[in-house]
Parts: C-alpha cells; structure tokens; sequence
C-alpha cells in the first residue's frame, strides 16, 4: 500500500511537449510510472517517445483510460488545465507548476472537492510511491521503498529529507510534496490522514515553513488522532516577517506564522522536532527504535 | 508587489470609491500649486514611501496655510523619513501627496484580505479607525467585524449589512458605505489584490465616507494579467540587489548578515540560513536560484552576493534532477568571472556528485568542500570567523 498513487495509476500529462512536460514524462517512464497520455491542444496526433498526444483531456482519458495526471503547462493556463483534466473524470492530479495566481486556486480549489478530486499542488514537487510510480519532477533515485511517510510544502529541503532517511536505510511509503502557495489542493492535515490509515506506513516526516497556521492545526490534528509518530522541521527560523521567502505562502504576515510559534506548538502537543534540517533522518531514526 | 498611497487611491476611486481631493507632488512649489488647485483652507502634506506608520514618523503634517503646505512638503523631500516599519535608516522621501482636509466625526477601519485557514476573503471592519489593526486585534478582539466571503460566489448584501450595522452606520452614510465596500472588494478581485487596507476610513460631518488613506499589495503571481497594475512599481522603493535580482528571475532577499547563501529551492535556502544561525554564524541573504539554475543565473548569483561584501558564502545545492557536474561547471565559471575572493564552501548533492566534486577540487578556486549540510554550515561559520581557509 500507499497513499493517493500506486503502479496502477494511469498518468497523463498535460503540456507533454513543453521542455519540463517532456523532460520529466521521461522520467517518470524511467521510475516506472505508466504514462499513458499527453496533452498538448494543436499537437494532437503527434507522440512523444511512443507516448500518444492529444488536444484534449477529454479525449486522452476516452482513448487511453488515463486517471491522474501531471500538469506541466505554463502558470496562466493552470486554472483551466485543472477544471479541464475535473471536466474529464480525472480524479489524481498533480499540478507542478509555480505561479499560479491566488484567486485562481479559490476558484479550482472548491470544485475539486465537490467532484471528489485528490488535487496536489500547484507549485510542488509532486507525489512518489518509492518502488511503485512517481507523479512529478522528485530526483527517484534519492528514494526507497519503505514504511515512513514524508509530507512537506518544499521541494529541495523535502529531498534533502527523503536522502537522510534513504542513507540511514530507512524507506518510505509514500513523499508527497503539497507546495508552497497559500491556497494548496491538499494540505497536511489530508496527507496525516491517509497515512494513519495506510498500513503500510510506520511513521511520518512532516516538513513546513514559516507562514500560515497549517502546522498549528497539522499539531492538534496529529495529538488527537494520529497513533503513529511523526517527526516535525519547520523552515524558516532566520526569516524576517513581511518578506515573501521564495514560496508564494512562506511569508510572516501581521506577526503570525513564525517558525517559532510553529515549533513550540508541534513541541506543546508532543511531536518531535528536528532542531537542523540535517537532523530529520537521525530524529525519526531514534524514534522509529522506540516504537 | 507594494505601490504608493496616491497609486491605491486612484485604483479605488475608478471602482467608484470616494477619495478626498488630492494631487501629487515632487516639489514645495507643486505641492503649494497642488493645494491652490484643491482649494479650501486646510490640506494636508503626506510622504509617499512603502511604509506605514508615517504619521508617527513626521510624514503626515496638516497645514492652515499654502506656506505651510510649502514648508512642510520642503521638510520632507530629500529628506530620510524614519517611521516604526522603516527601521532606523528611513526611507527618502522621493514624492508627497497633498489632499484637501476634511472634517471628521468617524474613523473607521476596513480591510480584505484572503484567509488560508477557511479559503475564503475576508472583509475585517472596526470602528477603531487610524490605529493599527493588530493592536486592536490583540487588546480588543471583539471590536473587529469579519465577513468571510466565499469567492466564487462574491460579496452578498448581507455581508455589507453586517458590517453597517455592526458599525453603527445609518441612512445615507450607510447608503455611501454599502457603494464604498462593494467598490472595494470588486478593486480586490479583479485587480487581484493580496490585501486592501483603508484605515482610516472617514465619516465626515457633512455626511461623506471616504478612504483617508489607502494600502494595496498585489499577488505577484497575477501581475502578468494587469499591466496597469505593474507599470505602478516604484523600483526607488526597493533594495538595488533585490531589483537586480529579480531581473534574472532569482528569489533574492537582503539580510544583514556576513554569511552569503547560494540554494536551489526557497525551502532548502531558508533551512540553510536556519543551520548557519544554529551553529553561530549570521545569513547574509536568502537566495534561492530555482530548479533550472543554468551558468548565467549562477553568475549572477554570485555577482549580487558578493556586491553585499560577506565573509564566507556558501552554496547548497541539491541537485536532484539537474546534475551536480554541470552545477560545479557553472560554479567554476561564475566564481572566475566575478573574481571570488571570499571562502567558498560548496556542498553538492545529487546525481553525478563525484564527478561534480572532481570538478570543484581541480578548479584552483578557494572551495572548501562540504558533503553534509550540518559539515558545510558548520564550516562556512568557522571560514567567515577565518579560522579555517581554503
């Protein structure tokens, strides 16, 4: 098991023929995920290494049974690339792309929950199932198949991670990557959820950032109904408030969303916390031998 | 993206929001023409910088006098203005805006802004106007009126209702405030605001409602579809390396740190200043390079760190799909362009690592390698104290 993405996902990807939709359609086909499908509109009828491209997801899903997807299309076209692959049926998707306006997001973000759509992103890493399939631009070689869970609203930092666990010879269930925009598909609290219900998964690594108050609520979430222990970094203890740091989200508004408020509150409600970023393998590693 | 006090007004009064007469100026002869043009027998001088706090800064003065408008408006251009959010540089101030004076019998506070929690925009009202909204927040909660609007949907009159009523607005000015808030919350979506702030928001004695100041900041990520909106960034307002910056598409922020940080991604890069903190040293800057750093963008990495003279730099890099040989090329040729002449230390980390420190070890430059985070922080610390070199 594991969450949202295993090897039967039937992947199709949006902006297939873009340089980042091609470059990472390849490597998804190295780790062995079944890429079914491209979308690119007016390049219908081509192929990218075998791979069919059509001009419509309606179509790609109706010729290639295609269920997830990876949205690679540039950010001005992402609200309609999402409601298109909603339109379609398709219940996974994955929108990797940074720069996606807010009131966009307030617009897709509630029609996917009503038509049932696991949305994950924009402005993320993507999801990997170690072993199984990858949906996103994750180096796969830094993973391996296990039984500890990694939810983080970073990229670079989630890898850097997954690399100590990896060299500690601890694997991973599932990585999911959920973004760093105010307005995400899935927050933690959703990924919290599947974990503590997948049996596959022994443990949790959650990774946040300054801004916002989603680890606050991540922390009482996990001290009510998680049994399994997860081990917390917060990004973000150097920051100055009022400045956007990089991520769209990372940002300390009127005072809130401080690292500080955010560790002592994971801490207050009993959750590890790795004091460095290079720290979160050999934390969840003490953890893991005592359970 | 921030812009000017002058720039939000004239956004909000094309929604059909009521601003008070006003003009801007650049010098004390326009500012006193600017107030002979307004008319009346009270104005007001107001220094336009990115910054709030400026009435207790000096930067908003009312005058009785078209010599006073002089006098006032010469006080403050050219002159550094130091207000709470400036720090103790100040900001120059480069353009003041002269308004008409008004009489007053309310000030009130109306704000929108997105809440994440509940994905909705929230409209904040108080009747404690001219005061910071976070101090009413702390001290007395129960005076800010929020209305949470569900955006596909848009503000209803109910909302506008709660918040007449709620402040105590009646008749006509009620007639005024139910026009004004539509006003701006149409200003907010379709302009794609991040935050609207009108504080104060006046009621005069002769029955007006009108926004006495005015705060707008944009969602960056929107900019591309409001040209309007972009062509009103004052660069002025803005750090000279931020600026450079940006034009090469780098996240870039100036601390006042000695230890200068290269990162790919805004996580990594933030976590890299976390561990340089923990082990004693001081981040020169946030810098993340993106995920498809190439040689140019590299180069003018390092050209935009070390024109902040740090101590030591050090660059962390994860170079999961791009590959850590081509990452050290770029490094080499960037470092012998800008003529380094601070300790490097690089940590590298990915595919082609070896082949990439192979690179990094034959270059002849003052690199000290690092292979984990917690062994580079720690060494860039101890290479800007100059206990260890290259």
């Amino acid at each position: 098991m594991a969450i949202f993405l295993d090897e039967t996902a039937r992947v199709l990807v949006q902006g297939i023929t873009g340089s980042a939709g091609s470059f990472h359609t390849r490597q998804m086909v190295q780790y062995g995920t079944k890429v079914v499908a491209g979308v690119t509109p007016g390049k219908g009828g081509t192929q990218l290494d075998g791979i069919p491209v059509f001009n419509t997801v309606r179509e790609a899903v109706k010729e290639t049974g295609a269920n997830a997807t990876a949205i690679f299309v540039p950010a001005p076209f992402c609200k309609d690339a999402m409601l298109e692959a909603i339109d379609a049926g398709i219940k996974l998707i994955v929108c990797i792309t940074e720069g996606v306006p807010v009131l966009d997001m307030l617009a897709v973000k509630p029609i996917a929950d009503r038509e049932g759509v696991r949305l994950i992103g924009p402005n993320c890493p993507g999801i990997i199932s170690p072993g199984k399939a990858k949906i996103g631009i994750m180096p796969g070689h830094i993973h391996m198949p296990g039984h500890v869970g990694v939810v983080s609203r970073s990229g670079t930092l989630t890898y850097e991670a997954v690399d100590q666990l990896t060299k500690l010879g601890i694997g991973q269930s599932t990585c999911i990557g959920i973004g760093g925009d105010p307005i995400q598909g899935t927050g933690f609290i959703e990924c919290l959820e599947a974990f503590e219900a997948d049996n596959d998964t022994e443990a949790v690594v959650l990774i946040g950032e300054i801004g916002g108050q989603q680890e606050e609520k991540a922390a009482e979430w996990i001290s009510k109904k998680m049994t399994k222990p997860v081990v917390a970094f917060i990004a973000g203890q150097t920051a100055p408030p009022g400045r956007r740091m990089g991520h769209a989200g990372a940002i300390i508004a009127g005072g809130k969303g401080t690292a500080k408020e955010k560790i002592e509150c994971l801490k207050a409600h009993g959750i590890e916390v790795a004091p460095t970023p290079a720290d979160i393998g050999i934390t969840m590693a003490r953890v893991l031998k005592k359970v | 993206m921030k812009i000017h006090e002058y720039q939000a007004k004239a956004i909000l009064a094309s929604f059909g929001v009521d601003i008070p007469k006003g003009e801007l100026a650049t010098t004390p002869e326009e500012a006193k023409r600017a107030a002979q043009r307004i008319g009346g027998s009270v104005w007001v001088v107001k220094a336009q910088v990115h910054a709030g706090g400026r009435g207790k800064g000096g930067g908003i003065k009312v005058c009785r006098s078209l010599d006073e408008v002089f006098a006032k408006a010469q006080a403050m251009l050219g002159n550094k203005l130091v207000t709470p959010q400036t720090g103790p540089q100040g900001k120059l101030v480069r353009k003041v805006y002269v308004e008409e004076g008004l009489d007053i019998a309310r000030e009130l506070y109306l704000g929108l802004i997105l809440d994440r929690e509940t994905r909705k925009i929230v409209l904040m009202a108080s009747s404690e106007g001219g005061m910071e909204i976070e101090e009413v927040a702390a001290r007395s909660p129960e005076k800010i009126l929020k209305e949470y609007i569900d955006f596909l949907v848009g503000i209803q009159p109910f909302h506008i209702r709660n918040i007449c009523f709620g402040l105590g607005l009646e008749g006509e000015v009620a007639k005024k405030a139910h026009r004004f808030i539509e006003g701006v919350y149409r200003a907010f979506v379709e302009k794609d605001a991040s935050l609207v702030e009108i504080n104060p928001l006046v009621v005069t004695k002769e029955g007006g409602f009108l926004a006495l100041d005015a705060k707008m900041n944009f969602d960056d990520n929107a900019l591309y579809r409001h040209k309007d909106v972009l062509e009103l960034r004052d660069f002025d307002e803005e750090e000279p390396l931020e600026v450079q910056a940006s034009k090469y598409d780098l996240s870039y922020i100036k601390l006042d740190g000695d230890i200068g940080n290269l990162v790919n991604g805004a996580g990594l890069a933030m976590a890299t200043m976390d561990i340089i903190k923990y082990f004693g040293g001081e981040p020169a800057n946030f810098l993340d390079v993106g995920g498809s750093a190439d040689r140019e963008k590299v180069r003018a990495a390092f050209e935009i760190i070390l024109a902040d003279k740090p101590k030591a730099i050090l660059v962390n890099i994860f170079g999961g799909i791009m590959k850590c040989d081509i990452i050290a090329d770029g490094i080499v040729e960037a470092a012998k362009n800008v003529k380094l002449d601070v300790p490097l230390v690089v940590r590298l980390q990915g595919t082609n690592v070896e082949l990439g420190r192979k690179i990094l070890a034959e270059s002849g430059l003052p690199i000290i390698p690092a292979e984990t985070m917690k062994e580079a922080a720690e060494k860039v610390v101890k290479a800007a104290r100059g206990e260890i070199r290259p």
